[in-house]
């Protein structure tokens, strides 16, 4: 009997109420997780026989030290926070998008195909704005659809919008094979003329002039506007909503137009600006990171400023580790994954604590 | 040596997070007697009852069965050491017989179903319980399912037995049946554990009463030599008055006119069948019924929310009369008819958890104006209005409902419905889980929108504050219209016939 009259080593309880922990203790939490996970992923550098300090020490500078790779940086930032901020309404609304990366694709195929079909016709800045508003389309359709499914029927969003990324890829690997295929054999569809192209302010390309005015719009959106507290509202309760005389069938399709029309115009930048063509490549995972970003910011448009640079600048750093050091592109991720992981789970220790078995309860059965 | 007592806790104490749920509590369960658990929603007799049925641990203090001390693990420990808890939802499986429920979970039970129906008849006959061991779970009304809960514990072998509030889903002549059972297995040295917060209930079944109050232990008192005011003042901790103020309006008039509604639901249950009745200014109109008879229903169906198959819901405004069958709530809002609803799941369906008061203001104002950016000056008024004169405690108008108390929560909700001084007011258990005074508030409240005039109707669950408070009540069965009485000259054994048969024949209930 003395094994059963334990009780268990660990208990988690919930932290509710009164509770909860200072801002200042939580922030604490937060900077630790970070320090944790750098010390974590000294592991992975040194087994890979590389000195950890140094390493560090390349992501950072690697990423910022020359106007260049700040110019990279700033690049890879651009998408990451301007998805962040399209599933941003969605989440809030607690509809599951996870098809950012599929928006993105038709918004880039729409936009490529206005590029395509009209960059010998048309002027640049009426080409550009057609484009636009083609990328706008292509992510909303993409979009309402599960959004409508959802409305109506009540399907699974997460599964109906992942695989609905699939789609978008299948069909840009069939327009690089096929219709829109340069050189024969090749697979590639030929760069767009300058007039397709977005143009440079400051040496890299101006959606990142569009992504920080999103940034202000979203917020305005959610914080200020009707329809950014229906949104909440639905986030909360879809009952309460019904109550409030919401039409939540309609808010949930509206929402998700938005969402697909911000991830359209991110697709859009891509081809326009980053890339300058189309290829099945073009969202590359950004729609998946920017879940990251999202949550990590708490769906504050601010923050997301903040994570998703931080995101680049490890996404950066690593890329010039791996030429500098000759360092395996897989421990660059492994680092960056570890600082993930530590940065989320952290949360748990925010919501959670863990309760020890006493010992008092030891002594008594001693 | 044999001893009466069953089971004692000492010291026992158990936090949630910073919350003291259960401090330094004592207790003694003797064999032979039937004890009640006495204490308000929240005064931790639940989580205390849980620590003895292995579904929580306690921080510190000791449990000793027969004077030797034990750990509770699991609820498996707790049937090994004979202690059954009949908890206030059901576990039961829809499909299965009443006896392949009883032998679930058992692992060295041989499924031989003969055997258990011999024994299951055995332990009915024993403490006069009527169940058929054949009969399958989704044919039965709540009480038998109670009963198979019971029958379960018992089987197990049970000596010590907890029921968690028993009979919130009972009507006065089921309780009557449950007491003679626990009466029964007094009476064969089992000790019964009793928690409620039903002040006649205790009275009349239990041998001694051990009060709760915020998690600490008052006393334990012998029922013999307890009033019920003298409980109500153990439990709430000073002198409380337990009359509800009835003034009769005079300027009645018919509000609304309901007649032949029916509503089916999406798995084609009818849920309210040809339901008609009238609700007039100045009264509150009760409606009774066991829980699910259709209440639920009726009030979403008022105020738009729910489909509804045929009938008619006529809104009457001075000489005009408005239909409202076939309008959403935001079109019945905008045609000018003003109706509160204080729906039964507050932060499920009347407000939105994460928000503070002021947001919570603003879904019934959000939509006004043509901006597109909402207007957040009026409903913060109202907040701070609210907030004063229901006296919420709130850090501020932005702290998030869902972290406020039961009885707060329920302040903001109910304060944001009567603040337009709507012409027809819809509660579905407005006191539900609140403290004495809370509810009494919330009783005056309703009586003071009653005396401006409007048409209130009041879902309750307690037939001696369904009594007290309303004019009229609306008995429901089933999703039928079984009365409608004058609450001023019927009994609480009137409207428990109603609530069990249509017609309310005389005899009708079993």
């Amino acid at each position: 009997m003395k094994e059963k009259n334990k009780t268990p080593l660990i208990r988690l309880a919930k932290r509710v109420k009164t509770d909860m922990m200072s801002p200042r203790k939580v922030w604490a939490i937060r900077i630790g997780s970070i320090v944790f996970a750098f010390i974590l992923g000294m592991i992975p550098i040194i087994m890979a026989g590389q000195n950890p300090f140094q390493s560090y020490g390349i992501i950072i500078s690697g990423a910022l030290s020359k106007p260049g790779y700040i110019r990279q940086t700033v690049k890879r930032a651009i998408p990451l926070l301007g998805v962040a901020l399209a599933i941003a309404p969605c989440f809030k609304m607690k509809f599951w998008n996870i098809g950012a990366e599929g928006q993105i694709t038709m918004g880039a195929i729409f936009a490529s195909a206005i590029a395509i079909w009209f960059q010998n016709s048309l002027p640049a800045f009426p080409l550009l704005m057609l484009m636009m508003l083609a990328g706008i389309l292509g992510g909303a359709i993409w979009a309402f659809i599960p959004g409508f499914f959802k409305a109506k029927y009540n399907t699974n969003e997460t599964l109906f919008t992942l695989m609905m990324n699939y789609i978008a890829i299948g069909i840009v690997r069939w327009l690089q094979g096929g219709p829109w295929e340069g050189r024969p054999g090749t697979q590639i569809i030929p760069m767009f003329s300058d007039k397709a192209r977005l143009p440079n302010v400051f040496g890299i390309y101006c959606g990142w002039i569009i992504v920080l005015i999103m940034v202000v719009v979203v917020h305005v959106y959610m914080n200020y506007t009707k329809q950014g507290y229906e949104v909440a509202v639905i986030g909360d309760s879809e009952n309460t909503a019904r109550y409030a005389g919401m039409n939540v069938g309609w808010i949930m399709m509206r929402t998700m137009l938005l969402s697909g029309s911000i991830c359209g115009i991110v697709g859009w930048m891509l081809v326009s600006g980053a890339n300058g063509t189309l290829n099945a490549d073009v969202a590359g995972g950004v729609g998946f990171t920017a879940i990251t970003v999202a949550w990590l910011s708490q769906l504050n448009s601010f923050a997301m400023i903040i994570i998703a640079s931080m995101l680049a600048i490890i996404g950066k750093g690593s890329a010039t580790l791996q030429t500098k050091l000759g360092v395996p592109a897989s421990v660059a991720d492994i680092v960056s994954g570890i600082l993930l992981f530590c940065m989320l789970g952290c949360e748990f220790f925010i919501n959670y604590k863990l309760i020890f078995r006493k010992k008092a309860d030891k002594e008594v059965h001693a | 040596m044999q001893t009466n007592c069953a089971i004692e806790l000492r010291n026992i104490r158990k936090t949630f997070g910073s919350i003291v749920a259960n401090d330094e509590i004592n207790l003694q369960i003797n064999r032979g007697e039937i004890l009640c658990l006495l204490g308000e929603n929240g005064s931790g007799k639940t989580t205390l009852m849980n620590m003895l049925s292995g579904i929580y641990q306690p921080d510190s203090g000791e449990i000793f069965k027969d004077g030797e001390q034990v750990a509770i693990r699991s609820p498996k420990d707790a049937y090994a050491l004979g202690i059954g808890m009949i908890h206030q939802h059901y576990h039961l499986v829809d499909v299965f017989t009443a006896a392949q429920n009883i032998i679930l979970g058992l692992e060295n039970e041989k499924m031989d179903l003969g055997a258990v129906n011999d024994k299951v008849k055995e332990i009915c006959e024993r403490y006069g319980f009527n169940v058929d061991p054949k009969k399958k779970i989704y044919d039965m009304s709540v009480s038998q399912k109670q009963t198979i809960e019971i029958v379960k514990v018992l089987y197990r072998g049970s000596e010590i037995l907890i029921l968690d509030e028993p009979t919130a889903v009972l009507t006065p002549q089921e309780t009557e049946k449950l007491f003679a059972v626990l009466r029964n297995m007094k009476k064969d040295n089992k000790a019964i554990v009793l928690i409620t917060h039903k002040l006649a209930e205790v009275l009349a079944v239990s041998d001694k009463v051990a009060i709760l109050r915020k998690g600490k232990y008052i006393g334990t008192v012998e029922t013999k030599d307890a009033t019920a005011q003298s409980l109500t003042d153990m439990m709430v901790g000073r002198a409380v008055t337990l009359n509800i103020d009835r003034p009769i309006y005079d300027n009645v008039f018919d509000k609304m006119i309901i007649e032949g509604l029916t509503v089916v639901d999406n798995e084609g249950i009818t849920k309210l069948d040809n339901v008609s009745f009238t609700a007039k200014t100045g009264e509150i109109l009760g409606v009774a019924g066991i829980a699910g008879s259709g209440q639920r229903e009726l009030l979403e169906s008022l105020t738009g929310l729910y489909p509804i198959k045929s009938g008619s819901i006529k809104f009457i405004d001075g000489p005009t009369q408005i239909e409202l069958v076939g309008k959403t709530p935001m079109q019945i809002r905008q045609i000018g008819v003003g109706m509160g609803f204080v729906p039964e799941d507050r932060l499920g369906m009347g407000l939105v958890g994460s928000m503070g008061m002021t947001g919570n203001m603003m879904l019934r104002s959000w939509k006004n104006g043509k901006s597109i950016f909402f207007n957040k000056k009026t409903p913060e008024g109202l907040a701070k209005k609210v907030w004063q004169d229901l006296e919420v405690v709130t850090p501020s108008t932005d702290f998030p409902v869902r972290r406020m108390s039961g009885g707060n929560i329920q302040k903001v909700l109910v304060g944001r419905e009567i603040a337009s001084r709507p012409p027809v007011l819809l509660t579905a258990y407005a006191v539900r889980g609140l403290d004495i005074n809370t509810s009494y508030a919330i009783y005056n409240l309703l009586t003071e929108q009653k005396m401006h005039g409007s048409a209130v109707i009041y879902v309750g669950e307690e037939l001696d504050v369904l009594l007290q408070l309303c004019d009229r009540i609306l008995v429901l069965c089933g999703g039928k219209v079984s009365g409608i009485v004058d609450a001023r000259t019927t009994t609480k054994e009137q409207i428990g016939l109603l609530m069990t048969s249509v017609g309310g024949s005389e005899g009708g209930a079993e």
